[in-house]
């Protein structure tokens, strides 16, 4: 029941918000803030009581609930909670957060509706991590599309329309195609078993052939890509991103990313392994092209917004790369490296909405010299940009070193090319510290420094980014049981007849 | 005929003792709100009489018509989308210069044709229902008669239905020829015994009758006429003709494929893909190129036609369950859009709202009324919460269930493109509406606003638990199915 309540206490609150929005801005901004407060506080409960795991025969969950939805055509309400679901929901509610409060002085037109978007953004994001009937995810992960469309299309930048629609088309169009893989997956199940259902512990057992097991695989692959973003399908990212308002960047790149990756760890991989190993080096391939041309796309930005987009394409390369790699080093550290990312990608993301809010451009060529008049930003700017890089100490080090360290048991080569990555990061990263906030000052009269309320929220981000880099052993741990789980759904999969 | 059978044909009863009332009361005293009156009760007292006649079911009455709980489902949802199409007629005639009541008149007696259809059994009934449908629904079109937009329309449809019923009658003449029966279900029987293998006849006269269906469902290579009729039509006729007209006839072309079995017969499903697959990609492609909003949805009703037949592809159980499901959903969306087109060009006398950029701004101005555009353009488009996403679904589920590759691949394509154009439309919407422009400025009629509330939380309703109605329709395909 809890599980539920997770969802729906962002619904609730978006629809209050929205409502109290046409008359009161602060009520509205309070009103999202105390339902993401609360849901933080449930999901904390749910993670103390983590001793408190029920070992059923699908592994360990924290939580799960299992309801009958339409049940004429097998369609359950079936929610699940392990470790892995658990880390990302807190990220998403603490990204959730962050971004009322970094919007609470850009928004200033429609916030009622403004709020009501973003909470069932979140509320969608949330659905799809605890989604275990695969109908049920599917219609979250389109759930999450339209609010996130309005986000961009009604508050974004200049060319809001065209990244918005963009954006919707991209994610819409591979959707639909994972949808067609689901319901093919289920109507096999059903001719062999003849029970029409689209539960995840059951269609796992549904016996298919190489080649079907293949095309399926791709089905989901896509979809998942699409939102990663690899290489091919990241066309979208930057525009989104960029046009979109410093909420609306934060939630796509902090959490909208990561669905990709979750859907890949949940769904793609467990319900087809031989077919999930056989594309393993085109994969881990497109992995290592995305981290060397998305650090090149993003050195070669003038856009401080297009720039930290296009370093996301080269941080979820390293998450694509651990995926694949498989082995649990590799999967720890593709978790880390999905939290440190939305950490220090959302703060990166802020940072740049609050310069665009005060300077009115984005364009770092007009920029310069920021670091004398407002030395927070540039202290904070300075400390994102170098966690970004992948510092020791700080999350994304762990993440990138642990993927690495993995991937070069399976596959050497991968991890060498993938090590490059670190070097070109280093470049883009300083590039950018360099070209805002040192040399000659320009344009940079009416800036106002970090006020308190970006600060608690930039203070909060860097203590997580630091506890991750130095302490990251809880994550560990809550993960574990959660990549247990994956490896026992894949264990599931009978071979089939004819495969060797 | 004795009592059982005028128990099962109760609703049709009740519907014509309805015309009869309406038209007298009209020609005693003509008044709008009466005729109102007593077209929205005889409507009301058709779908009570829904229950009784359901109780008898399933039951042939004359060799004409076969009362099911098929045919009373549909009958039930024409009957739902007429009264739909009346109360959002009402606000909106009593602003025009033309005399309003005939438009009831006109209303019922193609309703009166529409459920006809539904319960035909014999190309004899299919006939005569057809043209009763038709002919009301050329006046309905050409109800503005000081206009010229309306008037050219309804020439248009005039000539293309003529032609369509030719094809029609030309193809059952054919069938009578070689099997010398007009009962679908003697059809059915001399088929399955074996005696008449498929030959020419056969298979032309079933290629004339799908021509002459295909012109009334306005699917590709048909559908000329469709954009520039919807567009030259009263707002809720369009929703009338895209829903009522088509609706009837999808159920009529499903009731004869399942008992005659027509389908068994080689390239008829090829065709059917073909046509399917011709539609949803054309009417997506044309939509793109669209600025008039009845146009846009005009082409949209003709990719909708495209994914109905993908559903119609499918074999067994699920195929009547998908199929009217999606139409349930189709009717809902299509006369709540049209719906908001009707209630915004209210006070709009000289001409219709249905510019896309008339439409600006309208999520502002007029919050509910741009939310409930919204959410039927979403449900149009396919995404979750609404009606349109379950639907979809079904399309899917019936396409990959039969394997037919090519045309899961084009519902899917296609459903991209569509995404293009409804965003379009949601976009405007939400833009700002540009300086000193006044729109929307006229009250809105209460009822109208009234069956745009209940459709809009019908969308959202049966859209987030379809458990009810989904049950409703395996009920009433186990009936069709045993027969």
């Amino acid at each position: 029941m809890i599980l539920l309540w997770l969802i729906l206490t962002p619904l609730i609150g978006g629809v209050l918000a929205g409502f109290s929005g046409r008359r009161n801005h602060a009520l509205a901004r309070w009103l999202s803030l105390a339902c993401l407060a609360i849901d933080l506080v449930l999901t904390l409960v749910l993670w103390a009581a983590h001793d408190g795991t029920t070992i059923t025969p699908n592994g360990a969950w924290l939580a799960q609930i299992d309801w009958p939805w339409i049940p004429q055509l097998g369609i359950r309400l079936h929610l699940g909670l392990d470790g892995l679901s658990l880390l990302l929901i807190l990220l998403t509610l603490g990204l959730g957060i962050m971004s009322v409060i970094a919007s609470w002085s850009e928004i200033t037109e429609r916030v009622g509706f403004f709020h009501f978007n973003l909470m069932l953004t979140l509320a969608g994001v949330i659905g799809v991590f605890l989604a275990l009937d695969l109908f049920l995810f599917f219609f979250f992960w389109e759930l999450m599309l339209v609010p996130m469309y309005f986000l961009i299309a009604v508050w974004g930048h200049e060319q809001r329309i065209y990244a918005a629609i963009k954006f919707f088309l991209f994610t819409q169009g591979s959707g639909l195609l994972m949808f067609a893989a689901i319901l093919a997956l289920a109507f096999i199940n059903y001719r062999q078993t003849g029970v029409l259902t689209f539960d995840y512990f059951e269609l796992v057992k549904a016996q298919l052939g190489p080649t079907t097991q293949m095309w399926l695989m791709l089905g989901f692959f896509i979809a998942f890509a699409v939102k990663l973003p690899v290489v091919p399908f990241h066309t979208w990212l930057a525009d989104a991103h960029t046009e979109a308002p410093t909420a609306g960047s934060v939630i796509l790149a902090g959490l909208l990313l990561k669905t990709g990756a979750y859907g890949l760890l949940r769904f793609a991989i467990p319900l087809f392994p031989a077919a999930s190993a056989t594309f393993a080096p085109v994969a881990m391939t497109l992995g290592v092209i995305g981290i060397l041309y998305g650090a090149m796309l993003a050195f070669a930005q003038d856009d401080m917004k297009r720039l930290v987009a296009y370093t996301s394409v080269s941080h979820l390369g390293f998450v694509l790369l651990g995926i694949y790699a498989g082995n649990t080093l590799a999967l720890q550290g593709a978790v880390v490296q999905i939290l440190a990312h939305g950490l220090s990608t959302g703060a990166l993301f802020i940072l740049v909405g609050a310069l665009q809010e005060k300077l009115h451009t984005r364009d770092m060529r007009q920029l310069g010299g920021l670091w004398s008049t407002a030395p927070r930003m540039g202290a904070i700017g300075l400390f994102f940009a170098i966690a970004s890089l992948g510092l020791p100490g700080l999350g994304n080090f762990v993440g990138e070193f642990l993927v690495l360290f993995g991937t070069y048991r399976v596959a050497g080569g991968f991890a060498i090319a993938g090590t490059l990555g670190l070097v070109v990061s280093t470049i883009y990263a300083l590039s950018f510290v360099q070209r805002v906030f040192h040399g000659e000052p320009r344009a940079s009269a009416a800036l106002t420094d970090f006020s308190s309320r970006h600060m608690i929220v930039m203070g909060t981000m860097i203590v997580a980014l630091v506890w991750l880099g130095c302490y990251p052993q809880p994550v560990f741990d809550t993960a574990s049981a959660g990549l247990a789980n994956l490896r026992r759904v894949a264990s599931e999969r009978q071979p089939h007849p004819g495969e060797p | 005929m004795n009592g059982t059978d005028l128990t099962a044909f109760l609703p049709i009863i009740v519907l014509g003792g309805t015309v009869i009332i309406v038209m007298l009361g009209i020609a005693f005293c003509r008044n709008h709100r009466l005729t109102a009156l007593l077209s929205l009760l005889g409507l009301v007292l058709c779908l009570i009489a829904i229950w009784p006649a359901s109780d008898v079911a399933p039951r042939q009455v004359t060799p004409l018509f076969a009362i099911d709980r098929y045919a009373l489902f549909y009958m039930g949802l024409i009957f739902a989308v007429s009264i739909a199409v009346l109360m959002l007629s009402h606000g909106y005639l009593a602003a025009r210069s033309e005399p309003p009541e005939e438009f009831y008149l006109l209303v019922l007696v193609a309703t009166l044709g529409a459920v006809a259809l539904v319960a035909s059994d014999h190309f004899a009934s299919f006939f005569l229902s057809l043209e009763t449908l038709s002919i009301s629904l050329l006046g309905l079109i050409a109800y503005p008669r000081d206009q010229g937009k309306p008037l050219e329309a309804g020439i248009k449809y005039l000539i293309l239905a003529g032609i369509s019923s030719a094809f029609l009658l030309f193809g059952m003449a054919l069938i009578y020829a070689r099997l010398g029966t007009l009962e679908f279900t003697r059809i059915a029987a001399l088929l399955m015994a074996g005696g008449t293998s498929p030959d020419l006849y056969w298979l032309t006269g079933l290629a004339l009758i799908f021509t002459g269906i295909g012109f009334k469902l306005s699917v590709v290579p048909f559908h000329m006429w469709a954009p520039d009729v919807y567009e030259g039509a009263p707002a809720p006729v369009s929703a009338f003709v895209a829903v009522v007209s088509k609706g009837a006839m999808f159920a009529l072309l499903l009731r004869y494929f399942v008992t005659a079995n027509a389908d068994g017969f080689g390239p008829v499903p090829m065709m059917i893909e073909i046509v399917a697959i011709a539609s949803i990609l054309v009417g997506n492609l044309l939509a793109l190129l669209q600025n008039n909003i009845k146009r846009i949805l005009a082409y949209s009703s003709i990719a909708h036609l495209g994914y109905l037949l993908v559903a119609f592809l499918a074999g067994g159980a699920l195929r009547i369950e998908a199929v009217t499901y999606y139409l349930v959903a189709y009717a809902v969306m299509t006369v709540g859009a049209f719906g908001i087109i009707t209630v915004l060009s209210t006070s709009n006398a000289a001409a219709e709202i249905e510019d896309l950029d008339a439409y600006r701004g309208l999520i502002w101005q007029r919050p509910w009324l741009g939310g409930a555009f919204a959410g039927m353009l979403l449900s149009l488009a396919g995404i979750p919460l609404t009606m349109g996403f379950i639907g979809k679904f079904y399309a899917i589920a019936a396409g990959v269930s039969a394997t037919m590759w090519p045309a899961v691949i084009a519902l899917i394509v296609g459903s991209i493109i569509g995404l293009f154009y409804y965003l379009r439309v949601i976009v405007a919407i939400c833009t700002p509406a540009p300086e000193g422009a006044a729109a929307y400025a006229g009250a809105v009629p209460m009822v109208g606003s009234a069956t745009l509330a209940a459709l809009t939380l019908m969308l959202f309703g049966l859209g987030v638990y379809p458990t009810p109605l989904v049950h409703l329709i395996q009920v009433t395909a186990a009936q069709m199915t045993v027969r």
